[in-house]
This record gives C-alpha cells, sequence and structure tokens, in this order.
C-alpha cells in the first residue's frame, strides 16, 4: 500500500445500507425546516424523499417525513441527532420493510393525448387508488396514491400514453393496528 | 399596568438576571441602542475587542476558565460574519456562549441593506440554536431560554439576532421561569443496572484504562475531585485527552500522559493493548484514535457521555452510560464502595503486570528530546516555563501547531479550568484573545499563552485590548519562522518540499510590542531562557516574549496517519537506533 500523505485516516469499509423513514415532530416556526435540512446536509446524509406540513394548528406542530439512505449507524446518528435540535419534539425511525408501517407517496400526473390513450392511460393507474381531479376531451389530472416504487413504475408505462407532467409528495408514514410512536 | 422596557433594557435586565459580569463585544450601527444602554448598568463591565473573532475567542476563554457562559455582543453584517470562527470553535470544543447580534431593522431584512447579512443561517450548522428575535414580546424568554440552550447539556454557542427595531421597542420583561428542573432527569438517563455493568467489567478487567476528556471539565469542578476518587479507588491507569488535561493531576504516578497523534508512548500502547477501556467524557476524535479498524481491538469499550449521539458515533461500544460526568462517577463510587470492592487491593496481583507493562512502556520515555546548549529547544522552553510557574496558580492558553503539542506534552495541570486550547477546530490565533478572557475572569492570577509566530500574528490585534484595560497577559511564543506543524508534515510526507511555510519576513516582536504600549522581551539562548522568564513573571503589565527557538525541531511522538496506537513515530533518539538496526541487517 502506498504511505498515505493524509492528515486523516483512510475510510475504512461500508457496512449495508438499508432505507429507512424518519418521521420528525416539529415546533412549526421560521427556519425549522432549513434546520433539519441543513443536518442533513452539513453531515452528508441523504435525502430521498422529504414532506412536511403542519399537523396540529393548536400546538404549532409540523410533521416532517424523510426517506434516507445509511449504514445502521448513520441511520443512529441521524436519529439521535436530530433529537439534539431545540424545536424537535420526538423523532420515528422505521424501515422501509417494516411491515407494521404504512408509507404512501401520492401523485398528480397530467395526461395530453387523444380519448383512446387517457383511457389506456387511466387502466395503467386503476389499481392505485385512482382519483380522476380534471378531464377534458384532449388531457387529464389525475390523482394516484401509492408505494415509491409503484409510482416509479407507473410514470414509467404512462409514458407512452402521453404523460407530461408528474408531481409528486414524498412518502409519509401511519403504524398500523393501535400502536402509536413514541 | 406593568412597566415597560425597550429591547436593549430587556436585553441588560436579561444579561443581570443570568449574573452576567462581564461581555466581549464591539459596537456598530446595528447594535448602537444596546451600546446606548450599556451605560446603565454598572454591574455589567464592557471589553472592548479589536475584532470580532476576538470577541468569541476571549468569550471562550472566559468561559473554558470559569464554567460560566462567555457573553458576546456584535453587530450586523461584519460583525456576526466574523465572529463565525469563534462559534464554530465553540461548537466543537462545547464551551458555552451566548452572542448577541444586532441586525437591520425588521422591515428591511431580505432587502440587502447596508451591513445586513442572513446571520442565523449562517450560523446555523456552528450553534447549538439561534434565534432571530421577530417580535420584541419574544425576547425575554429567548434570552433566557437561550443561557439554558448555551449551558445545560453538552454546552456550547448559542446566537440572538435582534433587529434594530427590536432593540427600540417596549414590551413586559419577566425573569427567568424557575422551572422545576427537569434537567436532573433529562441529562441522567442512566440506570443503576448500567452502574453495576460497569463495576462488573471493572471488576473483571486485567488491563483497564481510563480514557477521559473535556467532559469531565465541563461536569465542573466536582467531577474532577471525582475522578481522582475513583482512579485512586481502582487503581487503574488514566490518559486524558488534549481537552481533558487538568482533570487529573498531571505530575501522577497513575497519569499516563495525554494519549493520540502527540500522545505519549505508555498512553496510546496501553489503549491499544487494554482488555477494558473506559471513556469519561472524550468523543474518539480522529486525533485520538488513529486508524480505527484497529484501535484498541481487545478490549470491552464503556463510553459515558452526556451527550447520546456521541455515543456509537465513531466506536462502536458495548456499555454506553448516557449522563453527567459527576453523577455518573458518583454513582460508580458509591456503588463501589457498596459492594466493597477495593479493586486498588483485591486487584493488585491482576493489575500489578499490567503496570509492570506500562512501565516498561514509561522507560522508552517518548517524550525526551536531545536538549542543546547553544540553541533553545522549543520543548526545553515549555519545561522551563511549567517549572519556574508551578509555583503558582497558572493560567495557559494557546495558539495551534508545534507549541501547542508542546505545551500539552511539557506543562504538567494540575487542575481543571487552568488550560484553554483550541482542540476540534484546531484554530490559529485562539490564544491571545482566549488569555484575554481569561485574565478578565481572573485578574490576578498568571496568565500565559504559549504562541507560535504564525498564530499569533492572526490575532495579533488584540494585544491592544489587554493594554487597554491593563491584562498582564503573557505572550509566550515559540519562535521558529515557520508553520512549525506544517513544516513537520512537509518533511515527513511532502519530501520536504516547504511550500509557503516559511514566513520570510517576521514582525520585530520586540518592537512590535513597544509600539502597542506592552513589553517586549527576547531570549536567544539556553543560558539566559530562566532568567527573561522570571523577568516576564515578574511584569505586572501585558509582555510578548519573542522566544527563538530550534527551526528544524519535530514534534514526537507522533502516530503517523492510517496507523493504529502501537505504531508511533518516536524521537530522534529513537530514531537514531532504528536507522542502525536498520543497516546493520542489510549488511546481514
Amino acid at each position: 500500500m502506498a504511505k498515505s500523505k493524509s492528515a486523516y485516516s483512510t475510510p475504512s469499509k461500508l457496512g449495508k445500507i438499508d432505507t429507512h423513514i424518519i418521521v420528525v415532530w416539529v415546533d412549526n416556526e421560521a427556519s425549522v425546516l432549513s434546520r433539519v435540512v441543513g443536518l442533513f446536509s452539513g453531515r452528508g446524509y441523504n435525502i430521498e424523499s422529504l414532506a412536511v406540513a403542519e399537523v396540529d394548528q393548536k400546538n404549532n406542530l409540523s410533521r416532517i417525513t424523510i426517506v434516507t439512505t445509511g449504514t445502521p449507524q448513520v441511520i443512529e446518528q441521524i436519529v439521535l441527532q436530530l433529537k439534539k435540535l431545540v424545536p424537535v419534539h420526538k423523532v420515528g425511525n422505521f424501515k422501509r420493510e417494516d411491515k407494521k408501517v404504512i408509507f404512501k407517496e401520492m401523485a398528480l400526473l397530467k395526461i395530453v393525448a387523444n380519448a383512446s390513450k387517457i383511457k389506456k392511460a387511466l387502466n395503467v393507474c386503476k389499481k392505485y387508488n385512482l382519483v380522476i381531479l380534471d378531464q377534458t376531451n384532449k388531457s387529464a389530472v389525475i390523482q394516484i396514491t401509492a408505494l415509491r416504487k409503484e409510482i416509479d413504475k407507473v410514470t414509467n408505462n404512462l409514458k407512452p400514453f402521453g404523460l407530461v407532467s408528474v408531481s409528486r409528495t414524498g412518502a409519509v408514514a401511519m403504524t398500523r393496528g393501535a400502536e402509536i410512536f413514541n | 399596568m406593568p412597566k415597560l422596557y425597550s429591547g436593549a433594557e430587556i436585553v441588560f435586565k436579561c444579561l443581570e438576571d443570568q449574573k452576567v459580569e462581564h461581555i466581549f463585544g464591539y459596537p456598530g450601527g446595528a447594535v448602537l441602542p444596546i451600546y446606548d444602554e450599556l451605560k446603565n448598568h454598572p454591574t455589567i463591565k464592557h471589553i472592548l475587542v479589536r475584532h470580532e473573532q476576538g470577541a468569541g475567542h476571549a468569550a471562550e476563554g472566559y468561559a473554558r476558565s470559569t464554567g460560566k457562559p462567555g457573553v458576546v455582543l456584535v453587530t450586523s453584517g461584519p460583525g456576526a460574519t466574523n465572529v463565525v470562527t469563534a462559534l464554530t470553535d465553540a461548537y466543537m470544543d462545547s464551551v458555552p456562549l451566548v452572542c448577541i447580534s444586532g441586525q437591520v431593522p425588521t422591515h428591511l431584512i431580505g432587502t440587502d441593506a447596508f451591513q445586513e447579512c442572513d446571520t442565523t443561517g449562517i450560523t446555523r450548522p456552528c450553534t447549538k440554536h439561534n434565534w432571530l428575535v421577530k417580535d420584541i414580546n419574544d425576547l425575554p424568554r429567548i434570552m433566557h431560554e437561550a443561557f439554558e440552550v448555551a449551558t445545560t447539556g453538552r454546552p456550547g454557542p448559542v446566537l440572538v439576532d435582534i433587529p434594530k427595531d427590536i432593540q427600540f421597542a417596549k414590551a413586559k420583561y419577566f425573569k427567568p421561569k424557575k422551572e422545576k428542573k427537569l434537567d436532573g432527569k433529562f441529562l441522567n438517563r442512566f440506570k443503576q443496572k448500567e452502574i453495576d455493568q460497569l463495576v462488573d467489567l471493572m471488576k473483571k478487567a486485567s488491563k483497564p484504562v481510563f480514557y477521559t476528556g473535556g467532559g469531565v471539565i465541563n461536569s465542573g469542578p466536582k467531577a474532577s475531585e471525582l475522578l481522582r476518587e475513583l482512579v485512586a479507588l481502582t487503581g487503574f491507569p488514566i490518559t486524558s485527552t488534549l481537552q481533558g488535561l487538568g482533570a487529573y493531576p498531571g505530575d501522577d504516578n497513575q497519569f499516563l500522559g495525554m494519549l493520540g497523534m502527540h500522545g505519549t508512548y505508555e498512553a496510546n500502547n496501553a489503549m491499544h493493548d487494554c482488555d477494558l477501556l473506559i471513556n469519561i467524557g472524550a468523543r474518539f476524535d480522529d486525533r485520538i484514535t488513529g486508524k480505527i479498524d484497529e484501535f484498541s481491538p481487545k478490549s470491552k469499550k464503556v463510553h459515558i457521555d452526556i451527550d447520546p449521539s456521541s455515543i456509537n458515533k465513531i466506536v462502536k461500544v458495548d456499555l454506553s452510560i448516557v449522563g453527567d460526568v459527576s453523577d455518573v462517577i458518583k454513582s460508580t463510587i458509591k456503588t463501589l464502595k457498596k459492594k466493597n470492592l477495593n479493586l486498588e487491593k483485591s486487584n493488585k496481583q491482576k493489575l500489578s503486570k499490567w503496570w509492570q507493562q506500562i512501565q516498561k512502556w514509561r522507560t522508552k520515555q517518548s517524550l525526551n528530546f536531545i536538549n542543546s546548549d547553544k540553541i533553545i529547544k522549543p520543548q526545553h522552553a515549555v519545561q522551563r516555563l511549567y517549572e519556574l510557574t508551578k509555583n503558582q496558580d497558572t493560567y495557559i492558553t494557546t495558539e495551534v501547531g508545534q507549541h501547542q503539542m508542546w505545551a500539552a506534552q511539557h506543562y504538567k495541570f494540575n487542575k481543571p479550568n487552568r488550560w484553554m486550547t483550541s482542540g476540534g477546530l484546531g484554530t490559529m490565533g485562539y490564544g491571545l484573545p482566549a488569555a484575554i478572557g481569561v485574565q478578565v475572569a481572573h485578574p490576578k492570577k498568571l496568565v500565559v499563552d504559549i504562541a507560535g509566530e504564525a498564530s499569533i500574528l492572526m490575532t495579533m490585534q488584540e494585544i491592544s485590548t489587554a493594554v487597554q484595560y491593563n491584562l498582564p497577559i503573557k505572550i509566550f511564543i515559540l519562535n521558529n519562522q515557520y508553520m512549525g506543524m506544517v513544516r513537520q508534515w512537509q518533511e515527513l510526507l511532502h519530501e520536504k518540499n516547504y511550500s509557503e511555510s516559511y514566513s520570510e519576513a517576521l514582525p520585530d516582536f520586540v518592537k512590535l510590542a513597544e509600539a502597542y504600549g506592552c513589553v517586549g522581551i527576547r531570549a536567544e539562548n539556553p543560558d539566559e531562557l530562566d532568567e527573561k522568564i522570571e523577568e516576564m513573571i515578574n511584569i505586572d503589565r501585558p509582555v510578548i516574549f519573542d522566544c527563538h527557538v530550534d527551526q528544524a525541531e519535530n514534534c514526537y511522538p507522533m502516530i503517523p496517519s492510517g496507523k493504529p496506537h502501537n505504531q508511533m513515530l518516536l524521537g530522534p533518539k529513537d530514531q537514531e537506533v532504528n536507522k542502525i538496526s536498520g543497516k546493520g541487517k542489510s549488511l546481514v
């Protein structure tokens, strides 16, 4: 091995990388999102998707859902570092494979095509809680809710049928059954 | 109707209620209302610095030598950006700072107004938390919260950005809420079961070592006392990080010296070979661990820290105890005594082998250097400074580089809060302003900044502050005309290509001292060193001491990058021996 000239150590082997969904309850105040996002970018963590909105007007709480990837050690750090932020109340952490948790993402899709293609497009989306929000004889705006990878697939499949625009929310999560997050 | 106070008044009322006695700052357009109010609050003394970075480091020195939060007051724009280095420094080394910055009036925020910058945006990653006060009614709450955040848990810097119109606006004031202290519970999540596990591990260990850090100092003087009791009770060897020096007496026989990149041979080998490693208030920094894969491979590891995110961040540990160091040590001592495990006695035989091994390492005398009677060796200069100042309660600050490591190696600290150095961020220019802060807090004590000539020039202007307030700090410059640590790395790793590490045009430090209105002393040979150091100590004014030292001296021992603890480079004496044996081998 060549002699290292660096004043720092060389990186060691990486562990297995998993996808996790991190749910963060925060005070809904100015710059809180940049604190959370800045923590991710500053420490080199990934963000695959991000969904945020106020969920409790009375207590002024927002819920942030972040899909991220990392080794178990990195995921643990993400959770612990988030908990240190002053406006953060609690942090939930779920593996994407976790059966006890429901993950959903919503997408709005615009199709511009002739009637037969639109019909085919609607057919592709049928399985995913399809709602037609707007339809003309040349176009349709539809809403689907599904898993991230399902939406990926749908948008791919819709390309030949005149898909011109996609807007997605990022995943949100909720536990199954009567259980709530701690 | 309760009395209404202006924002500026509220700032000072908060500072008074938080028992602040000194603030370090620099005025400017956006903080003028606060500066105007200063005259009405005689219990608060303002120290005018020459650059906002100096205010930040001075507040750090003040905080680290007293355990109280340091307070900084700066203006908007450049005032705030200049203090960013000091905030980052305080964040890395867990120093409680409260920085108050002025901001342009709220209606001008976002318009690129004169001296406007996004202060809370810029300082977000280098503070524990920050606030932009947009409503005067929030100001008292935010100010009190700022002090609470800065000083509780793992301490750190916070910033409160106050627009100028808020400083003029009026509101009611209320005192900090004396809430039922949830802290005890919040900060100490550890359970007796974990203490029992720790005691159990201690009982079983035959090659244990304590590895202590700045967390012990931050936990207060009581923690240092308890640590001494614990070490005596167990008979275990103890090593310390750069920041932890002083928590345990540096001249005690159970103390192995500092560990890490420039730590002692015995400390690093003990870390490598131990079977139980007890980390108290340290964070497995990369200057400490060396190569992570080969870090202390045979040991059970215990980590005691107040910050849960420090645990398993770098090194996976077998037992973690989240809590305030002094509370954890107290519980451990109690449990040890209750179980009547006098480890020192009962373990004597088991530990004696370990101590024999440590003695063998000690015979390497890894801090040794080849002294000279012609030229001052920097290590010799620090040793003489120590010998001539150890009879009084001395506070040492440093800049960053070789001189910093020599100070850590050769100056022995017996008390906590006597050693102020920039470890995490490694900020050249830290020591002089930090010394000012220390001297402000301890006006009668001897305060010495062990400095390098390159570092000192980064914040040289602050000597003017020292002169203004008659702060008799001593700047002890180990002058080798090089950025010594850079030169050393270039010599060892970059084929002696000394790229830009030599300072061609240095000032005459003695004349410079005189120009600033303080005293300059120069020492050029070993014979005059003692006499000159004594002269320096006896002058009750700021002194710049220009100590000309060997330019080629390197700082040893050293763990080269990417190497584990047991592969240290030792000093020239040892290298000489190795060279000969190497040649000998090739001849055979």
